[in-house]
Parts: structure tokens; C-alpha cells; sequence
């Protein structure tokens, strides 16, 4: 009888919440889960999942031709040569750049500067690579025309492979380190000010307080954004491969998720491009996994 | 040596160097192509504008604007961004708000069940595959459907909820009131801060969102958002011969009608950012106390 009671007294209180979850649990049921289903195409040779009693099993063989296949070695290469030049050149920029905000004296012109280096993350990376193209063009390009006006000769920016790559990194950079900044600083607000004046009082230069105090305080942040960058180096950012993108760079511009874009999509190997997908994911999912154990083996604050 | 005072050193000369380069190198691109949008054809054939318009006009703006393709593209994704955003925040307050109730039944099994899809995705073709079963593809509904919910945003939403003492919905649910209620009447007005925020993440991402028209809405130019519009523009228009560069004179009216699109794409954002930016920090770092 109590028993009883109580479950009506529980639904009565709670029977809205369980309403209100209907949607958004539909939400993830449809576009979340159902798609986990699909993933099974790249077990089979279809490109239309009949239904998983019908369909022919073909084991690993998409997995297999994917990795014989040239143009997906390349986009692996490519990916994972983004994923390290990032990790070298773009994971302490916004270090950097806090640090020397937060050296910065005077407040006001601190507060415009950092308003001003938000400011290219809110372009969409269209806008950013159409300004690239207005800037960097071998052509037509602003930079080229100074250098030639001047009389030097243009440099192929964004026409050599190299340089491309090298242009590709550098402009995430200006569009995201500014923002980037963010969550540095906010870290450096909670380090404690007594350990300012503590080094303060034992004569420490201003390289040894930074050293000593503030990127000490910074390293539970800076660990935990590296399993984050750690755990997508089998990603990109396929709007930033595309929006850079040209044919004379093609075969460094390709990464894994525009490849399953042209041969999923456009070329429709649904089958095949499954295949490649799960290969991210897995080893994503697997590389964010391992770093999480090895930063808590290590005696750090993990993700989780 | 460090007294009370502070002393302008030579290292703070070098910081000043450097910031005004940064603010130099986020600025001069963007008045590079607003001066390109803004000058003479012959003046950007003869290659003598910079950052600055030279034989300033404003023919590019009218010709854009007067596009009617442009138009339509520009005004539906600024409906389309509206109903995002509304969309949105509703979704994920409905489901950020039931998961604070310690008291709920389920709870931790449907958050795993919700952060398991952030951790591993389907990927793209299982969901593209989906979408055609359901007869989204070319559907102007695909630009909403799929991405209602941002599981990140959702738990920022949450964490903030959290954050409301438990007293004040105790004592409400003493006076009778139920969780709708409660919510209405206590959780959302404590909330603006953060609702600003998530409103604007929704509407910055889906201004500045094309990959979902590029993978599902290629049958369908007449339903294409800003973005995905001005990526056709810039893929159709750019040359790239460096082969041989000296072949032909580029045509500066072209390059100026390009920099006018994406000058006219980007004054939104730019408008609106600097006042914003405020509830962007906010969120950004909400997201990060918890980890």
C-alpha cells in the first residue's frame, strides 16, 4: 500500500520531466543512434543496408580496399601531418599569446586587443579562405602586388604544395588564437597572487615569475586540452580543407574527412566511406581514451 | 627592485610591439577585401589597392544586393537563423533541465546514453544514408533538424542549472509548484546569462554553417544559407594559373563583386561580435570550470 503510494507520488512529481525528455531523447534516438546502425554498410557489399538479415556479410574487404587504395593513404598522411604541424605550431600559440596579455600593463589597451583577436574566430572559414585568396593569390593577390610593385617576384602562397601547408596552419592559427586565449586566462585569474609576491619578495625576474608561477598554474588546463587535441588527430576540420582548398595543392590537401566527403558523397561509395569513417572514429575515440589514462597515470587530473 | 611602482621596462615596450602586430595582422585582412569591395576595377587591375579604397564606389554593394539570388539566400538565412535559435534553446533546455533533478529516475543512464553520442559518432554517411531514408535530403529542414541539440551547449546549460540553489526550488515545490513551473518561473529568469550565450553560440554557428548544405542540399541552390551561396562564388571566380602569371590581366570587376559578397556576409557578424563577445567569454569558460 505505501509501496504503491509512493510510485503515485513519485510519477506525480515527476511525470512532466519524463514529458519534457520525449523530444530531445527522440533527437538522439534518430540522429544519434540510428546512424550507429547504418554503420554496418561497411560490412557489407551494398551500398543500401536491405536489412541485416539479407544483406551479404563481406567481412574487412571495404577496410581492405580502403587501405590499398593510394588517395586514402595520402588523406591518412596528410591527416596526420596537419594534426602534428598543429600540435607543434598551433597548440602553444595561444600559450603565448596569454602569457603576454596578461604581462600587459595597461588595462585598457589589453581589454582592445583581446576584443580585436576574437574577432577572426567569428568569421565562418568560407569568409577566411575567401580572404586568403584575396590576400595570398598568386595573381591577383594584395601581398604578391606589394612584393611586385617593389620589385620582387610573387610567391606561390597558395599554389606550392609547401607553402600551402605552411599557409593552411598559420591561418588557423590567426583565426583561432585569439579565442583560444580564453580559457588560459581565466586559469591565470585563479592562480593564487601570494605566490606573486612570494617570488616578488625573493627577487624574481619577470621570466622566472612566468616560468615559476604562472605556467605552473596553467598546466592542469594546458593538460587536458592536450587529450582533447590528442584525441582528434585522426580529424580535421573539413570546412578548413575546403575553404583553403585549390587543385595545384590537391595531394596535401586532402584529409580524412574531405575524402569521405568525395568518395562517400560525390562518388557515392557509401560502403567504402563508412568503412573509413569508423577507422576515424575508432581510433579517435581510442586515442582519447589511452591519453586520458596515460595524464591520470601520471598523476594528473584527467578528462574524467 | 619590484617596489609598489611599477616601472615601464624595455620588456614592456616588446609586449606593447607585439600586441600592436597582432592587432595589425587580425585587422588588415578584413579592410584588405572591404577595400577591394570598395575600389575601382581599373585601380584593382593596375594593382594599386591595399588596405585602403582607391577611386572609392560603392557599385559592387548595389550590384550584390541587387542579386535576387543573393538576396533570397541572405534573407532566408536570416530566418533560418532566427528559427535555429529558438529551436534550439528550447531543445536544450528541455533536455538540460529534467537531468538536474537528482530525485529522477534514469537520470544517469540517459546522460551516459547522451554524452556516449559525443564521444563516438556515427559518422558522415550513416547519416547521410539516414537523412535520404527520411526524405530530408534537398528538404530545407535539414538545415534544422539534425543539429537541435549541441550536447556541449547542453551541458554548459546543465552545470549553470546546477549551479541555482537547491533551496529555492525546494521551497517552491513546498508551495505546490511543479517543475514546469518551477522552471519558468525560477530557473529561466536566474538563467539569461547563459541563455544569451548558448543563443548566440546556435546563431553564430548556423550564420556561419554551410558543410551541412554542402553534404545534403546540393539538389536544392534555391534553399542554400549565405555561406554555402558565397562558397560557390569564390570556387566559381578564382583562378589559379600561377603557371603562367603574366597571361592575362585578372578581372578587377570580379574580384571586387567576390569581396563585396564576403564583406556583406561578414558586416553581421562583425556588428555583432564586440557587444557579444562578453556572453562568448562567459560561455567559454563556464564549459571549462567544470572539465
Amino acid at each position: 500500500m505505501t509501496k504503491q503510494s509512493n510510485l503515485k507520488n513519485y510519477w506525480i512529481r515527476h511525470w512532466a520531466l519524463y514529458a519534457m525528455l520525449i523530444l530531445p531523447l527522440a533527437y538522439f534516438f534518430i540522429f544519434s543512434y540510428i546512424p550507429l546502425v547504418n554503420v554496418l554498410m561497411a560490412w557489407s557489399p551494398n551500398n543500401v543496408i536491405l536489412s541485416v538479415w539479407e544483406t551479404d556479410w563481406i567481412g574487412w574487404a571495404n577496410f581492405e580496399r580502403a587501405f590499398q587504395l593510394q588517395p586514402f593513404r595520402d588523406a591518412v598522411r596528410n591527416t596526420l601531418m596537419f594534426s602534428f604541424l598543429d600540435l607543434a605550431l598551433g597548440f602553444p600559440a595561444p600559450i603565448i599569446l596569454a602569457l603576454l596579455l596578461n604581462e600587459l600593463k595597461m588595462p585598457r589597451f589589453k581589454k582592445v586587443t583581446q576584443t580585436i583577436s576574437y574577432m577572426p574566430f567569428f568569421l565562418s572559414w568560407i569568409i577566411v579562405g575567401g580572404m586568403a585568396v584575396t590576400l595570398f593569390s598568386g595573381t591577383v593577390g594584395t601581398v604578391n602586388n606589394i612584393i611586385t610593385n617593389m620589385g620582387g617576384e610573387a610567391f606561390p602562397f597558395l599554389t606550392n604544395p609547401t607553402s600551402w601547408t605552411f599557409m593552411n596552419v598559420f591561418i588557423a592559427i590567426w583565426r583561432t588564437v585569439g579565442w583560444n586565449t580564453i580559457i588560459y586566462l581565466a586559469a591565470i585569474t585563479a592562480i593564487n597572487p601570494e605566490l606573486y609576491e612570494a617570488a616578488d619578495i625573493d627577487g624574481a625576474s619577470r621570466l622566472r615569475k612566468i616560468w615559476h608561477v604562472t605556467l605552473p598554474g596553467l598546466r592542469p588546463v594546458i593538460v587536458i586540452l592536450l587529450v582533447l587535441t590528442l584525441g582528434g588527430i585522426m580529424g580535421a576540420d573539413l570546412a578548413r580543407f575546403i575553404a583553403l582548398d585549390n587543385n595545384l595543392v590537391r595531394n596535401v590537401s586532402e584529409v580524412i574527412p574531405t575524402f569521405v566527403w568525395r568518395w562517400g558523397i560525390q562518388s557515392m561509395n557509401f560502403s567504402l566511406a563508412t568503412a573509413v569513417g569508423i577507422f576515424q572514429s575508432v581510433i579517435g575515440m581510442v586515442l582519447l581514451l589511452t591519453s586520458n589514462w596515460l595524464v591520470k597515470k601520471l598523476g594528473g587530473n584527467g578528462f574524467w | 627592485m619590484n617596489s609598489g611602482i611599477k616601472k615601464t621596462t624595455f620588456g614592456d615596450y616588446v609586449i606593447i610591439t607585439l600586441m600592436v602586430l597582432l592587432i595589425l595582422v587580425c585587422i588588415l585582412p578584413v579592410m584588405n577585401v572591404i577595400s577591394i569591395a570598395l575600389s575601382d576595377a581599373g585601380a584593382i587591375m593596375r594593382r594599386e589597392v591595399a588596405f585602403l579604397p582607391v577611386g572609392f564606389n560603392i557599385d559592387t554593394f548595389t550590384t550584390v544586393l541587387g542579386d535576387a539570388r543573393f538576396m533570397r539566400s541572405l534573407t532566408w538565412t536570416a530566418v533560418l537563423t532566427a528559427i535555429v535559435v529558438v529551436v534550439n534553446l528550447t531543445m536544450t533546455i528541455l533536455c538540460a533541465y529534467p537531468l538536474t533533478f537528482m530525485s529522477l529516475k534514469g537520470r544517469k543512464i540517459i546522460s551516459f546514453l547522451i554524452i556516449f553520442t559525443m564521444l563516438f559518432g556515427a559518422g558522415l554517411i550513416p547519416t547521410f544514408v539516414l537523412l535520404r531514408d527520411l526524405n530530408l535530403l534537398n528538404n530545407p529542414l535539414v538545415l534544422i533538424l539534425p543539429g537541435m541539440i549541441s550536447v556541449f551547449n547542453m551541458i554548459i546549460m546543465r552545470n549553470f542549472f546546477l549551479g541555482i540553489p537547491d533551496s529555492l526550488k525546494e521551497s517552491a515545490e513546498i508551495d505546490g509548484a511543479g517543475p514546469i513551473i518551477i522552471l519558468i518561473k525560477i530557473y529561466l529568469p536566474l538563467s539569461v546569462p547563459v541563455l544569451a550565450t548558448i543563443g548566440l553560440f546556435y546563431a553564430v554557428g548556423r550564420w556561419n554553417g554551410f558543410q551541412d548544405a554542402l553534404f545534403f542540399m546540393q539538389g536544392a541552390s534555391e534553399w542554400h544559407p549565405i555561406q554555402m551561396l558565397l562558397f560557390n562564388i569564390i570556387e566559381n571566380n578564382t583562378a589559379f594559373d600561377v603557371a603562367d602569371p603574366g597571361a592575362t590581366s585578372p578581372p578587377g570587376w570580379g574580384e571586387a563583386i567576390q569581396a563585396a559578397a564576403i564583406v556583406i556576409a561578414m558586416v553581421p557578424i562583425l556588428c555583432v561580435y564586440p557587444f557579444i563577445q562578453k556572453y562568448f567569454v562567459q560561455g567559454a569558460t563556464l564549459g571549462a570550470v567544470k572539465g
